[in-house]
């Protein structure tokens, strides 16, 4: 099976490690990955700040790069919630017939990571090997836009060693929002702080989601506060096996 | 005492932008103590009464569907109330705004020569700022509704459309009581609050004989108004006085008496988690013997045509007020409702206010949220709040592009800046390399940014940052790339 990795922005930028584990652990999976070098962004924070042209020029980029394209694959689910919800708005307002129905034929294409593994590809036990304490982070687009369920839960269940803990509150924000958490940085924090003392008392090592935005939030302040817990993207765990335990991506 | 020292200020036209509403409430324990345990358990509540409806989601289809087909004919169905309204012997006036609203609601009290009004709770005249305008008027104004009372009796403002008093707790109600009606040795019981509150306004319900009301439905079908409640004191307003005056927004019509079967169920169970509220009157004109003897309607517009002709900011009418939005929203947890600086506060608020405010204030509000979708999931007419809310940002935006000087607000300028570098890859690429250059200089030896200047500021006032890897995704691609091929030949 063939599948091109639209990596994301601020993944690409930020989080490449994220990356290296999907690609490792989706060719260990046997999916032949292409990487198409013209790829920037989705749009989300230009539509969710209000920039509806700007965003709409980003969505055009997307739907041309893609319209060939097996399957995309992209760790991110906010991503794959803008593709899905904004881009047939935008399209209606801005676009032509063409481009909607270049866009119709995509959609079906278009895959979160987790939904990938388990809707696509039809695999719950990806051989990863994690031997921590875990809680699972449900990002507000990957629970209400995506609804990805227990997905990200079966996936977890089948790595060797890990141990989950459930996080209370599972569906509040974290407080994060894009662009929010500059515009409203205080209100932003003040939520954070909330989710974070959700996080903490379950005692886990780690705290994945399957968006490393909410993780940079989260991350940013555990690191801030010496909270002695970190954040990892699940697909970083998923990539870990018992021969590389650090997911062969550090 | 805690209570909040100054008014709180929820006219659009003068309040603070959100952000800057929300600093002092943030810093306010016993406020933020008081919202979060209240939408907590309002919340528990409504979940555990929505989820022994095995039938919930098809009742919110039916919900949204009634109230779309409402707003689609929305003018054949106001006629039509208006029509058997008249003729069951009620008195129906159109206003325009809240200035033709206040106008109308003061020429008719100066007909019943009322010096007093008792009011059953109306967001609507909130909307409208009826009561400082009556006041000025030489009229007196006496809330019957329990949290109403509390507000007025404590010069404070609802931070809630269904439970306006939520961030002030029992102790601090027992202080405005004791104070306002002299009884010093008033406990803070719940039950001897509200006996307080009881003795006070029987006093009222016997005397005044004008009362003031809303509406949370008219019947098209039969001219009738409804109003849902849980003290009685709504009963009590429609027993007791010799006219009755109500303010409703156009929007608040349904098509027919069967129609209730729905909306009944879902507005008790969103609103405060009950199968059934105590409390539901209906009333159809006057009826000689039974209730009023003068009934009058003032059916507002102020601003809700033009809202009704954005086919994507349509839905915002469907709203029925439960709330429900308000109490499971996690920036409305945090701050509570004046930091929104309008009476209508959460999401729905955020949606709503800029709207009747035709964009000129408010502006604030649509960015006043996460875009988590909690709002969205609970609202049992369906309003894709979150759809809204990017919609109007939008039309912030549209303003600001106008605006001379745009270029110097860093939000506006990075965002036009980002679309650049994303318009191609070898820009972003670019840029990239020159961030992890320029972010070297705030990147400190265990690899992490503490600090940032400008709007980076707002991100490390309490979070940390990692510096830039030394090696994006794409460089890494194409280095391995490269290699295989090399070590292919």
């Amino acid at each position: 099976m063939h599948a091109s990795l639209f990596i994301t922005c601020y993944n690409d930028t930020l989080f490449p490690e994220t990356g290296r584990a999907v690609v490792r652990l989706l060719e260990r999976l046997g999916v032949a990955l292409e990487f198409h070098p013209e790829q920037t962004c989705c749009g989300q924070m230009h539509a969710n700040t209000g920039f509806r042209g700007e965003a709409f020029s980003q969505a055009k980029r997307f739907v041309r790069l893609y319209q060939d394209a097996e399957n995309v694959v992209i760790p991110s689910s906010s991503c794959v919630a803008m593709i899905r919800d904004q881009y047939p708005g935008l399209f209606d307002e801005l676009g032509n017939e063409a481009l909607r129905k270049e866009f119709a034929a995509l959609l079906p294409r278009v895959y979160e990571l987790s939904e990938f593994l388990i809707d696509r590809l039809g695999v719950e036990d990806v051989g990863a090997s994690f031997p921590h304490r875990v809680t699972y982070h449900a990002s507000c687009h990957g629970l209400r836009a995506l609804h990805l369920g227990d997905r990200p839960f079966r996936l977890l269940a089948k790595v060797r060693g890990l141990q989950q803990e459930a996080l209370p509150n599972l569906d509040r924000c974290c407080g994060f929002g894009g662009t929010f958490s500059i515009k409203n940085a205080e209100v932003s924090s003040a939520m954070l702080a909330v989710k974070l003392q959700d996080v903490i008392s379950t005692g886990a090592e780690y705290c994945t989601a399957l968006d490393n935005s909410c993780l940079m939030h989260l991350g940013g302040a555990m690191h801030r506060q010496y909270a002695g817990m970190k954040t990892i993207h699940l697909a970083e765990i998923l990539a870990s096996t018992e021969a590389s335990p650090d997911g062969g991506v550090a | 005492m805690t209570t909040a020292s100054a008014r709180p200020e929820i006219d659009p036209v003068h309040a603070l932008p959100f952000p800057q509403a929300a600093l002092p409430i943030l810093r306010n324990p016993q406020l933020r103590k008081n919202v979060a345990h209240a939408t907590d358990v309002i919340q528990a509540k409504r979940a555990k009464l929505v989820a022994e409806k095995t039938d919930w989601q098809q009742l919110r289809s039916a919900a949204s569907a009634i109230r779309a087909h409402t707003l689609e004919h929305l003018g054949a169905y106001l006629e039509e109330f208006e029509t058997r309204c008249t003729a069951a012997g009620g008195m129906v006036h159109w206003a325009d705004d809240a200035d033709d609203a206040r106008r109308i609601i003061l020429e008719l009290l100066r007909q019943e020569n009322a010096t007093e009004v008792i009011k059953i709770k109306t967001m609507t005249s909130a909307e409208i700022q009826l009561n400082p305008a009556l006041e000025a008027a030489g009229v007196s104004v006496f809330e019957t509704d329990l949290a109403e009372l509390i507000l007025q009796l404590g010069d404070d403002e609802s931070s809630h459309i269904v439970v306006p008093a939520l961030h002030v707790n029992r102790s601090q109600v027992r202080e405005i009581f004791a104070r306002r009606m002299g009884l010093h040795n008033l406990t803070d019981d719940p039950q001897a609050l509200t006996a307080a509150a009881r003795t006070y306004l029987r006093r009222k319900f016997l005397a005044v004989p004008t009362a003031i009301s809303g509406a949370n439905f008219l019947i098209a079908e039969t001219g009738s108004v409804v109003v849902v409640e849980s003290e009685g004191n709504g009963r009590m307003c429609l027993t007791l006085p010799r006219t009755m005056i109500t303010i409703a927004g156009i929007e608040k019509v349904i098509p027919r008496f069967q129609d209730l079967e729905v909306m009944l169920q879902v507005l008790a169970r969103s609103a405060t988690g009950e199968r059934m509220n105590p409390y539901t009157s209906l009333w159809t004109g006057v009826t000689p013997g039974d209730g009023p003897e003068r009934f009058h309607i003032v059916l507002l517009d102020n601003q809700r045509s033009s809202i009704l002709s954005r086919p994507t900011e349509r839905q915002t009418l469907k709203c029925i007020r439960c709330a429900a939005c308000i109490n499971t929203c996690p920036v409305y947890r945090q701050t509570g409702g004046h930091a929104y600086g309008s009476v209508y506060p959460g999401p729905i608020g955020a949606i709503l206010t800029p709207q009747l405010m035709q964009m000129h204030h408010a502006q604030s509000l649509p960015y006043a949220s996460s875009l988590c979708g909690a709002c969205y999931e609970v609202c049992p007419v369906k309003i894709n709040i979150p759809e809204v809310l990017i919609d109007l940002r939008a039309q912030v935006v549209d303003q600001e592009r106008e605006q001379f000087g745009r270029i110097f607000d860093p939000m506006y300028l990075g965002m036009k800046i980002a679309n650049f570098l994303f318009a191609r890859a070898w820009r972003f690429h670019a840029a990239q390399r020159l961030g992890r250059i320029g972010l070297r200089l705030f990147t400190g030896k265990d690899g992490w940014i503490h600090s940032l200047p400008s709007l980076g500021a707002k991100w490390t006032q309490t979070r940390d940052l990692r510096g830039l890897p030394s090696q994006t995704f794409r460089d890494w691609w194409t280095a391995r790339d490269q290699q295989s091929t090399r070590e292919a030949k």
